[in-house]
């Protein structure tokens, strides 16, 4: 097309100009220039000029696809939703139907027109098929729908004070939303077969208008030139430059009853412009427990205002805030020993790091940190906190398999964090980074995180190739990941998880969303070991032996296996297992066996994330 | 309200319907389900005919949404409940469901308004051994729910111990004869041989063929004075008839029922209608052919329209007299007199036929131990010793009975050492309530019952102090959701849940159970409960008749309008809300 007046919202003086210009651009200028002029009306928040000239240019009439939802414990808010989507298909529409709590709440910005049919529980709250997604579209997390247009049926009981509560609510909220009223809401009683019917045939009249004159903004290239335009500008995070990631949820996955506690976090990337496949970590930078902090200043008789120096550069910080966010205070190492004999001065430590103690002093440093230490071996002279933390090295950042697919979620984050907990030496302990993630992270509070890549546990690029998962406790985060991005791109290759932990009943990390996979076969099959539930213990490599027939042929086929979590135990044990399902259905020699898991790790069929 | 409200038969058969007919006989995929360790639960057409087998899919629903959160499935379990025809226990069998209830359930046992025990909080995975266990004390689970003849109901009244086990022993007949007899039981649960079915419907499951019942179906069998089974709110009652202290035969009741649906109006308990007489010999033919009018007759195409009581009532008493002698070949006699004087229990002890008996309340009829008392190891204790039988009445308590004079000591020693009492502390009316199980673990509640009423009772107590009906006896009921396990539209107070703390207020029915009650209030908590109470047992104090009993009172005094029949159970209401 040649840009013209009568084509463009563009002067006569400007399509001169233009004309100059573009031919004269590569196409890498061209993308630039795109995403850069998108990223700028984003950043202004202008609407598009003239947008119907160019979409009604670019694109034949497309139907608005309709999404019809509904909430309710019993059957009439299905029925009624049934009819609806019925009716509008007969106009031609395209339309979909489902319980709110099906529908995937990350897909409500893509829709065009929302029909909500909806009962109210109890004193006013959504029925239990709808609680998730009433939540999401409640909380901050949900995003701006501008070009939604919607409408809501709610079903209530004039008698209880909160009538229709639910229908009002996501009636009001759409609207905060941004969402266009569509048809007004109806409020039904009981009695809700004639109001029903007036709301179902407003609406499919409404819908029915609209075919005339659809238009479909080409969301296509919008996305794209955002992509290239996030790209330019943005800082790149890292290690060193992490971002600061905002928590938007942190819960327990553990249910009541449980020895365990597993915190799922999730994390806001918005704006960071970061990007990660599944199999890739996520690093955070911890902060240390501030009453271990405040207990080694007052043991050391420090004034916790005091500056020191926290890096090379000579950048001042109160001890406190050195010892609780820059240095490692909680694990003894041998280098520090040494540097601690020195300047102690006590003669007992200097006994410990002689060489001829070699044992002593490892026995010692396991499992203590700098309190016991300098309990254990007080400094006789005095040592002021700038000389001690010369000692002291940087805070480690904490790496955790991320359990989240990019695709699917674009500015979110998630992780799967178990909380180290014991006690040892006569104290309570926690593990720093879990312990945090346990104890000090609040939804809202920031957490510094960068992007690990992990291109040893990545999943085949052929999605006909079979994939084998084994991951118990919480080393089945990264599978998360991987059924996110299936299901996301829409992947239907065979895939076999192996998860246990210790009870069925409070352990099963993520229960719901594996059976949600099964169902919908992005998980071809999923085996479980649940250790304390019976009196025989049975762990995955159980399962893996019981089942070595099926394993043995998906091996043949092609299968990746992948293992993730406990590296000297349950690493080990598959590893044996899975020599042993070699050796018992292929018939061949032990040897050969172990070669061939060798060979299947060069040929990265086989691909480890242990710790 | 006109005949066709009520019956709503024209659209297609219920869904579960097709459940029932897909089945092979109440096989469904059940025994695939037990083994699918993923999920704690079964499917849900599974669910459905897992109640034929006695046992319910629930969750824990305390913690539902909390598990929602933590992306866990709700917390499933199973109630299991086993019939108990009569009620009837052995000691033997008492232990087991003692031992069971803690071995595999929540470490109680509720015995129910039907005289069935009931265990909650089986887990999928010892559920078949928990049924196996039971079968192994030759007590069983099979129809104790699901649209069958349900446990059969009788008077379990001691001191007319000849007559009783005459009545007992009809009711194990009627249960027996009226059991279904797939073998899709014993193949699940108690590892038989899978038999290949080639037999004709008839053969498989004679009374009932493939589809069943329409819906669930009571039986029970009173004996005057007593109306303790509340023969009124049965699908079939049969009144039992002396003459010279000798059994006769029984009038017959039909048509009546609890359930209701909260806003649908052509829903409504009924009480049953006595229609004739029929000598005792003839008990079981009339059972069998009034249960297969209903099997012909009832609704297969809405289940809120599909009791017994919507099926006589669609088409007249006249109607259905008249079917039933045609299937009979003959006619019921005219009814012969009886009297009923109440349908609460006698607690204490008593003597007939030379034994001793000794009726003891129990709270809503959970048994189970506290921190304060240990009513559940009393009861161990006790059946370790005890020579003569349990019996669970239809108000939630329990008799041990047919004690020897031998043990009556070491027994009485026993109840009293571990809190187990004939409840004389308490008031009159805690005496006479009943609540059904309700929350955490029935699906269908909307409010809280069992865990409630005590708590609801304990203030009403206060008022009665005040004015004077501590030992007033006065028929009080709570139940979860209007299907009505504790049978309250036919108590003198009654609350049936509406939303958490929110219940519908019911005044009027009659204290020996032959009358329903009426809705005074709706939808209200405990604040206005107690005050709407507290008039009214003020004005009862001060303006009762000699012997006029409350729910009496509440009619006479205008509280409530007298309900006789249920299709007027909905009259007038919405002028009182």
């Amino acid at each position: 097309m040649e840009l013209q007046v009568n084509n463009s919202p563009f002067s006569q003086e400007q399509i001169d100009t233009l004309q100059r210009l573009l031919p004269s651009l590569t196409e890498t200028q061209k993308a630039w220039l795109s995403g850069y002029l998108a990223a700028f009306q984003a950043q202004a928040g202008t609407v598009v000029p003239n947008q119907e000239a160019v979409s009604t240019n670019a694109a034949q009439p497309v139907l608005r696809e309709v999404t019809i939802l509904f909430g309710s414990e019993t059957s009439n808010g299905q029925t009624l939703a049934e009819e609806l989507t019925k009716k509008i298909k007969e106009q031609g529409f395209k339309a979909t139907c489902s319980a709110l709590d099906d529908f995937k709440v990350k897909k409500i910005k893509d829709v065009q027109d929302l029909l909500i049919v909806t009962a109210t529980h109890g004193e006013g709250d959504p029925p239990d098929n709808a609680i998730s997604f009433y939540e999401y579209l409640h909380s901050r997390r949900a995003p701006k729908l501008k070009d939604l247009r919607f409408s809501v049926l709610s079903l209530g009981d004039q008698s209880y004070e909160f009538f229709c509560q639910t229908g009002k609510d996501f009636d009001k909220r759409l609207e905060e939303l941004g969402g266009e009223r569509l048809y007004p809401r109806i409020d039904c009683d009981v009695d809700f077969d004639e109001p029903a019917e007036e709301w179902i045939n407003g609406v499919v009249e409404k819908i029915s208008e609209a075919k005339e004159a659809v238009s479909q903004p080409d969301n296509q290239l919008n996305q794209q030139a955002g992509i290239h335009a996030q790209e330019l500008d943005l800082p790149a995070y890292s290690r060193t430059n992490p971002f600061k990631a905002e928590i938007l949820e942190n819960l327990n996955l553990n249910g009541r009853g449980s020895n365990k506690e597993t915190r799922h976090l999730e994390l806001s990337l918005a704006g960071s412009n970061l990007s990660f496949e599944p199999g890739d970590s996520l690093g955070i930078i911890p902060e240390n427990d501030p009453n271990l902090v405040s207990q080694l200043i007052s043991e050391m008789k420090w004034d916790p205002e005091e500056a020191v120096p926290v890096n090379k550069k000579g950048d001042m910080r109160s001890i406190f805030d050195a010892l609780h966010t820059n240095l490692e205070i909680t694990c003894l190492t041998k280098p520090l020993m040494n540097k601690a004999a020195e300047i102690f001065a006590n003669d007992k430590l200097v006994e410990l790091v002689a060489p001829v103690q070699k044992e002593a002093l490892k026995d010692y440093i396991t499992g203590r940190d700098l309190l016991d230490l300098i309990k254990d071996f007080p400094p006789t002279r005095e040592l002021t906190p700038d000389e001690f933390v010369q000692i002291l090295r940087k805070i480690p950042p904490r790496l955790y398999s991320i359990t989240s697919s990019h695709k699917a979620n674009p500015d979110e984050v998630h992780l799967t964090i178990g909380t180290v907990r014991y006690k040892a030496h006569g104290r309570e302990r926690l593990g720093v980074c879990s312990g945090q993630s346990a104890e000090r992270a609040e939804p809202g509070n920031l957490l510094p995180i960068y992007i690990q890549r992990n291109p040893n546990f990545k999943l085949p690029r052929d999605p006909e190739i079979p994939v084998i998962m084994i991951g118990p406790g919480t080393g089945v985060a990264p599978y998360r990941a991987f059924m996110e991005e299936r299901e996301e791109l829409d992947i239907k290759g065979k895939t076999w998880l192996f998860f246990g932990d210790q009870h069925f009943s409070s352990d099963f990390l993520y229960q719901v969303e594996w059976q949600n996979w099964l169902k919908e076969g992005i998980l071809t099959r999923m085996d479980v070991a649940f250790s304390r539930d019976f009196e025989k213990k049975v762990y995955v490599q159980h399962l893996m032996l019981e089942n070595s027939q099926d394993l043995y042929q998906w091996l043949q086929e092609g299968a990746y296996v992948y293992v993730c979590g406990d590296e000297k135990r349950m690493a080990k044990d598959v590893h044996q297992t899975l020599i042993t399902i070699m050796e018992k259905e292929g018939g061949i020699r032990h040897e050969d066996a172990e070669q061939y898991l060798k060979d299947m790790r060069r040929q990265k069929r086989y691909q480890r994330d242990v710790y | 309200m006109a005949k066709h409200d009520v019956l709503k038969q024209d659209g297609p058969p219920s869904d579960l319907e097709r459940i029932k007919d897909e089945s092979n006989y109440l096989r469904g995929t059940i025994q695939q389900g037990l083994e699918d360790r993923i999920t704690g639960a079964i499917s849900d057409d599974d669910t459905k005919l897992l109640k034929f087998h006695g046992s319910y899919q629930q969750d824990d629903r305390d913690i539902r949404d909390e598990r929602r959160r933590k992306k866990l499935e709700p917390a499933y379990q199973f109630m299991l409940r086993v019939r108990a025809p009569g009620g009837v226990a052995t000691p033997e069998q008492w232990l087991v469901m003692d031992d069971l209830a803690t071995k595999y359930g929540d470490a109680t046992l509720k015995l129910t308004t039907r005289q069935s025990f009931q265990m909650h909080g089986i887990l999928k995975w010892n559920l078949k051994q928990t049924i196996k266990e039971v079968n192994e004390v030759l007590m069983d689970t099979l129809a104790a729910c699901g649209d069958v003849n349900r446990n059969v109901m009788c008077n379990p009244n001691p001191y007319q111990s000849a007559v009783h086990e005459e009545v007992y022993g009809l009711a194990k007949q009627l249960s027996t004869h009226l059991s279904p007899k797939t073998k899709a039981y014993h193949e699940i649960w108690l590892d038989d041989r899978k038999v290949v079915d080639t037999r004709e419907e008839e053969e498989a499951e004679p009374l009932y063929g493939r589809f069943y019942l329409p819906r669930k179906f009571k039986i029970g069998l009173a004996v005057p004075p007593s109306n303790d089974i509340d023969v009124f709110s049965q699908d079939l009652g049969f009144i039992a008839i002396l003459e010279d202290g000798k059994l006769q035969g029984f009038n017959v009741a039909v048509g009546g029922g609890m359930g209701s649906t909260h806003g649908e109006p052509e829903t409504y308990p009924q009480v049953a209608r006595v229609i004739g007489f029929c000598p005792k010999d003839n008990v079981i033919e009339v059972a069998e052919s009034v249960m297969a009018i209903q099997r012909d007759y009832g609704n297969r195409s809405n289940r809120k329209n599909a009791r017994f009581k919507y099926t006589i009532d669609a088409r007249g008493l006249d109607w259905f007299k008249a079917e039933l002698t045609e299937r009979l070949g003959w006619e019921l006699e005219t009814a012969r007199a009886y009297q009923f004087d109440h349908n609460g229990d006698r607690y204490g002890w008593v003597k007939g036929d030379g034994k001793w008996h000794l009726t003891l309340f129990l709270q809503n009829g959970r048994v189970k131990d506290t921190e304060n008392d240990a009513l559940k190891t009393g009861l161990r204790e006790i059946a370790k010793v005890h020579t003569g039988d349990f019996r669970l009445t239809p108000n939630q308590n329990l008799i041990i009975a047919n004690v020897t004079e031998e043990k009556m000591q070491e027994i009485a020693d026993l109840a009293k050492a571990y809190g187990l009492t004939e409840g004389k502390q308490h008031s009159a009316l805690k005496r006479n309530s009943m609540a059904c199980v309700a929350l955490p673990t029935c699906g269908l509640a909307m409010a809280e019952s069992e865990r409630y009423l005590p708590v609801l009772i304990e203030k009403i107590e206060a008022i009665l102090d005040e004015v004077g009906l501590r030992e007033e006896e006065i028929v009080i009921r709570m139940s979860g959701c209007p299907n009505g396990c504790s049978r309250p539209a036919l108590a003198e107070i009654a609350f049936v849940g509406k939303a958490p703390g929110k219940y519908n207020m019911y005044l009027g029915g009659g204290f020996t159970g032959d009358r329903l009650n009426s809705l005074y209030r709706e939808n209200i908590g405990e604040k206005e409960i107690l005050e709407n109470l507290r008039f009214i047992l003020t004005d009862y104090a001060n303006n009762r008749q000699e012997g006029e009993h409350f729910g009496d009172y509440a009619i006479r005094a205008g509280y409530v309008n007298e309900v006789r029949n249920g299709l007027d159970f909905h009259k007038d209401n919405l002028s009182k809300v």
